[in-house]
């Protein structure tokens, strides 16, 4: 068939994406460091300088995985939720999800040293992520339950919003009765930096991800019939309660988990979804699903390249560069197709 | 091709279907149905009159008031969902499917309750969806997506992707609101001819009495909170439609068999 080959061609062209970004995202920093230098660490050479050696494993490697996770979790969250939800609108940031990552990680940094419980949790930043997740786990509950009830698509984004102001007033309240110190961990946090990522945390971070992302394929031909809306679903023979209760899990276990790591990233979930409907003209999440995964890793890579501001000696903190990225894109496509469709 | 209508298929005795848990709201009440296998059935009443409720109900969607349900002599609750959706398949309005579906890609999904867990198709899958797509005159829109179709092209799509089901019993939302005349005359037509030719017991709601009068072998009216199940003629006989609608306005002549303006 024709539109076989023509995915097989476009799924090469994003694995191969990948592959280049990755190198360049590893190459590319702060400091400079030749590219045949880089390639010798990688190949475990140790005759090359300690200095530049840390640099590229302690840091750019995990960060450039952690861009991949980040990339391609939020983007299959998004993909879930738009078809879940019915409505192109949906992804984790626009329904709050982040926000109630958010706040879980702020009731943590901020509330949890008021209740001492934060040495507690702390042990291999487990606490970050189970906050996150319960957060998220939270929010997307709430927000399941009210769309069962309100089947407007325009409230439910208006409730995705009202948590985004709800987590911005629990944290100034939050803020101030918490010491400076922890208040400005938490700001940091919230800028969203995949660089603060050590291999320990980075382990986490891939058993949650694999997890969430195993969660997702198991999902996948209830997602298609999901397509036709949960009435044709159900006389499909789908168990609509089982169905949103894996996404549920799934997406609160890949938002939650990366937002506690990376910290909120805004419209990945949102945008990649949309442009590779778009690119592979398809509706089937056997190849959505792939699709997304390999187009997050992309966009995020790329992000976080344009982040690092190579050469210089600052970094832009990676949250602005997807927001000053995927905003446009989303108005784009609006204008382009007049109509978004899930 | 079996054209006379023969055992029952779908049944149900002292039905009663409405909303709420706790205060019950009953629509229709003591509902005695019997549909066979290989007729086409309508159901009429006024908005409001419950012909939706009371087919959701039978599709599994709602849970009934009271009453029971048999499929094919076994009560309706002993199937799950998986087992009935190998018997009853719907077609239901003003669902928000995705439109980004093509059309073939929407008929493929009449499948998923015969496919594995990926979701792939076998051989006897693509000759059910080919089926079913030239049984609708779909062929030159197979590539379609849903967004380009007319509400006519549409209705089809959707009525192939239950053919595609390939189940005993196919229950129908109002499939030709929206449509002109021709193409709701194509619609009936094409519903008779798939009772008749694939031995499959149609049900279907709709407004056009007057369309379905001649076209359906029985029909189930819903009037007063209760449903009366007969042939067409009978119906009139009996002068069911005569205060089918409130207040004087209209009548129905049986002599023309349609409903005129006072």
């Amino acid at each position: 068939m024709k539109t076989s080959r023509n995915h097989s061609l476009k799924f090469t062209l994003l694995g191969g994406g990948i592959l280049i970004l990755l190198l360049l995202n590893i190459a590319l920093g702060s400091v400079y460091i030749p590219f045949s230098a880089i390639i010798k660490v990688i190949f475990g050479d140790d005759s090359i300088r300690e200095a530049w050696t840390y640099i590229i494993l302690d840091y750019r490697i995990p960060k450039a995985l952690a861009a991949i996770m980040t990339g391609s979790g939020l983007a299959v969250a998004g993909l879930m939720m738009q078809t879940l939800f019915k409505n192109p609108l949906a992804g984790p940031f626009v329904l709050g999800i982040s926000s109630g990552a958010s706040l879980g990680v702020a009731f943590f940094f901020l509330g949890g040293s008021a209740l001492g419980l934060t040495a507690l949790l702390q042990v291999h930043g487990w606490g970050t992520i189970i906050a996150a997740s319960i957060g998220s786990f939270a929010v997307l509950s709430i927000v399941i339950i009210v769309a069962a009830r309100v089947r407007d698509a325009m409230a439910l984004l208006i409730i995705g919003l009202m948590f985004g102001s709800l987590t911005s007033a629990v944290v100034s309240i939050l803020a101030y009765f918490s010491p400076a110190e922890d208040l400005k961990r938490y700001m940091f946090w919230s800028f969203g930096s995949l660089g603060d990522i050590s291999w320990s945390a980075l382990g986490i971070l891939s058993l949650c991800y694999f997890i969430g992302i195993a969660l997702a394929f198991s999902i996948t031909k209830n997602l298609n019939s999901l397509l036709l809306g949960d009435h044709y679903a159900q006389t499909l023979g789908v168990s609509l309660q089982r169905s949103r209760f894996i996404i549920l899990i799934s997406t609160s276990i890949l938002a939650g988990s990366l937002t506690a790591f990376v910290g909120p990233i805004a419209f990945v979930g949102l945008a990649v979804p949309h442009l590779i409907r778009q690119w592979f003209t398809a509706s089937n999440h056997w190849t959505l699903l792939p699709a997304c995964i390999l187009g997050g890793a992309v966009l995020m890579l790329f992000c976080d390249i344009i982040s690092q501001l190579p050469g210089l000696p600052i970094t832009l903190p990676v949250n602005a560069i997807t927001s000053l990225i995927g905003a446009p894109i989303v108005i784009w496509l609006l204008i382009r197709k007049k109509k978004l469709l899930f | 091709m079996n054209s006379t209508p023969s055992h029952s298929i779908l049944s149900t005795k002292k039905l009663a279907v409405g909303y709420g848990k706790a205060e019950k709201e009953t629509v229709v009440n003591a509902i005695n149905l019997d549909l066979k296998a290989g007729s086409f059935v309508t159901m009429v009443g006024i908005n409001g009159s419950g012909k939706s409720t009371l087919l959701r109900t039978l599709a599994g969607l709602q849970e009934p008031l009271e009453g029971e349900m048999y499929l094919e002599g076994k009560p309706l609750n002993t199937f799950d969902s998986e087992t009935r959706s190998l018997k009853i398949s719907v077609v239901l309005t003003g669902q928000l499917i995705s439109k980004n579906l093509t059309v073939l890609e929407l008929v493929s999904l009449g499948r998923q309750p015969y496919t594995n867990w990926l979701g792939k198709l076998t051989e006897e899958d693509k000759t059910e969806i080919q089926k079913a797509i030239i049984a609708t005159e779909l062929v030159s829109l197979k590539n379609k997506p849903c967004y380009a179709l007319s509400d006519g092209q549409l209705q089809r799509a959707l009525i192939a992707r239950a053919l595609a089901q390939n189940t005993e019993v196919i229950l129908l939302d109002e499939p030709t609101t929206h449509l002109d005349l021709h193409h709701k005359a194509s619609i009936f037509s094409l519903l008779k001819k798939i009772a008749k030719q694939q031995n499959k017991t149609i049900l279907c709601t709709t407004h056009d009495i007057e369309l379905v009068l001649s076209l359906c072998d029985e029909m189930i009216v819903l009037h007063q909170n209760t449903a009366i199940q007969n042939t067409p003629e009978a119906l009139i006989e009996q002068g069911i439609f005569d205060n089918l609608f409130p207040g004087t306005n209209i009548y129905f002549d049986s002599q023309s068999r349609r409903f005129l303006i006072r």
